[in-house]
């Protein structure tokens, strides 16, 4: 049997995700993340922060509440029917770094921890910064060229 | 090429244990576990050692069921799913018995009860020896998967890893249970790179094993109760049967796998199925030893199944190979002296 035969046999037995149910989850449990997120931005308003502040408040809220449910072992279980509702959010990127500290926390402080904290999430700040630069620098010559194109 | 070798010196089972953790306990055959521990953990620290504690567990139980002490065994065939197989040196070396280590993945189980039969059947002085095989789901989703507390979705066709173990004490004498014949597995491409889909990737490994031995020995399907394969899990197991359908027409009605006993499916969040070698080694010793042991069952083919990969070759997009070592068993109960 050559490989291309044996790769189609797989292929034909093996379910594929359940595509709308799994979108729809994720809708809904995504848009409650974000409605949390949108009501504490209201109380964080009317307690007095500004605009700024309140934004930069609601992001450290989320990440804290992530990281709290990834520790006590609730947040992988949200997850499993939120898919991408909580991993889009900070809540996915919080519990990819805290459930990675506690993992490597056995291996120790410094190698463990220290070094393998952003196993999971370093993709995300590494082409997250990336990204920005090219971003920064496209920017950059668009405000140079942009009085000449006026 | 002769692949099947008989033993003419026999081989039986002195006693079984098996080991498991929470969902393990949950499942069908958790009433039949000797031992299971809620919360994975075995009373250590970390969860590799803890796969080492449950492999302890699993020697001591087979042992106390024989009545025998570790000064008894001449030969100890271990094997886990952890790098450098540590999880069997951590957790078997107060037992102080000459030890050859094994890996062939999820293949294991099989892999050391046929090094141990084949040391037995050529050693006169070797009378008794052990076979210990220890999975852990939280080691090895540390080493090939993501962190415990990760949330991600798993595909439909990943596997869940058992955390169980599985002892057995073999003796240079005829018992109730005798391993007859073994056969090494060859290495078989699997045809994918998807590490979420080992089962399928392992089918073919199987189908090469079972092929094999029913052209070169010339048996008939209908002296054999069960042929029963490791951790196909559905994907895998629909795979071989489309395979043994066209290959062996009515072989493959005997198929059973381990990887689809271990976990109630309504209920336990399993997908395709049990995986690693703690799932064949712990269904062997939990339900197909008793079986055999009280005659309702004669003959078995039993043939763990290994996907053989490292993180770093999916990574770099190499095929899963599958291997699936065979050993023929043999309930001797009800046969004529």
């Amino acid at each position: 049997m050559d490989n291309k035969t044996k790769k189609e046999l797989i292929i034909k037995h093996s379910p594929g995700s359940t595509i709308l149910k799994n979108s729809i989850l994720a809708f809904i449990i995504g848009g409650v993340v974000c409605s949390i997120g949108e009501g504490l931005l209201m109380l964080y308003s009317y307690l007095g922060a500004d605009k700024k502040t309140a934004g930069t408040l609601v992001t450290i809220s989320l990440i804290f509440i992530a990281s709290f449910l990834t520790a006590i072992g609730v947040f992988d279980k949200i997850a499993r029917y939120a898919g991408a509702g909580t991993l889009v959010p900070v809540t996915g990127f919080s519990n990819a770094v805290t459930s990675q500290a506690m993992d490597a926390k056995s291996e120790g402080c410094v190698l463990g921890v220290g070094s393998k904290i952003f196993t999971v999430a370093g993709p995300v700040i590494l082409f997250g910064l990336l990204s920005g630069v090219i971003y920064g620098i496209i920017f950059y010559f668009w405000n140079m060229i942009l009085p000449f194109i006026n | 090429m002769k692949r099947i070798t008989k033993l003419e010196t026999p081989i039986s089972f002195i006693s079984s244990a098996a080991v498991g953790g929470y969902e393990e306990k949950r499942g069908p055959l958790g009433n039949k576990f000797d031992f299971c521990d809620p919360s994975d953990k075995f009373g250590q620290k970390t969860w590799e050692i803890a796969e080492g504690e449950m492999g302890r567990v699993a020697l001591n139980t087979a042992l106390t069921k024989a009545k025998l002490s570790h000064e008894d065994i001449g030969l100890l065939v271990a094997g886990d799913l952890q790098n450098q197989c540590v999880a069997s040196s951590t957790g078997l070396h107060s037992f102080g018995i000459p030890f050859v280590g094994v890996y062939g993945a999820c293949s294991t189980c099989t892999e050391s009860l046929m090094t141990l039969s084949a040391f037995m059947s050529t050693s006169a002085d070797l009378t008794l020896g052990a076979a210990v095989t220890t999975s852990h789901n939280a080691a090895a989703e540390r080493q090939f998967r993501t962190p415990i507390e990760y949330g991600g979705q798993r595909a439909k066709t990943a596997q869940w890893t058992s955390t169980a173990a599985g002892a057995f004490i073999l003796g240079r004498t005829h018992g109730a249970v005798e391993i007859c014949e073994y056969m090494p597995g060859r290495i078989i491409d699997g045809a994918t790179a998807d590490g979420s889909n080992m089962g399928g990737a392992m089918a073919f490994a199987a189908a090469d094993t079972i092929i094999n031995y029913f052209n070169e020995s010339g048996e008939s399907a209908s002296n054999i109760d069960y042929i029963v394969t490791g951790d196909l899990g559905k994907v895998g197991s629909d795979v071989l049967k489309e395979i043994l359908i066209k290959e062996l027409p009515g072989v493959e009605r005997l198929h059973t796998d381990c990887g689809l006993l271990l976990y109630d499916f309504s209920e336990q969040d399993a997908h395709s199925g049990a995986s690693g070698c703690g799932t064949s080694a712990s269904v062997l010793a939990s339900h197909f030893i008793p079986l055999l042991n009280e005659g309702k069952i004669k003959n078995i083919l039993f043939m763990s199944t290994g996907a053989l990969m490292s993180p770093s070759s999916l990574l770099q997009g190499e095929n899963i190979f599958g291997t699936a070592p065979l050993i023929r068993l043999k309930s001797t109960i009800g046969e004529k002296e």
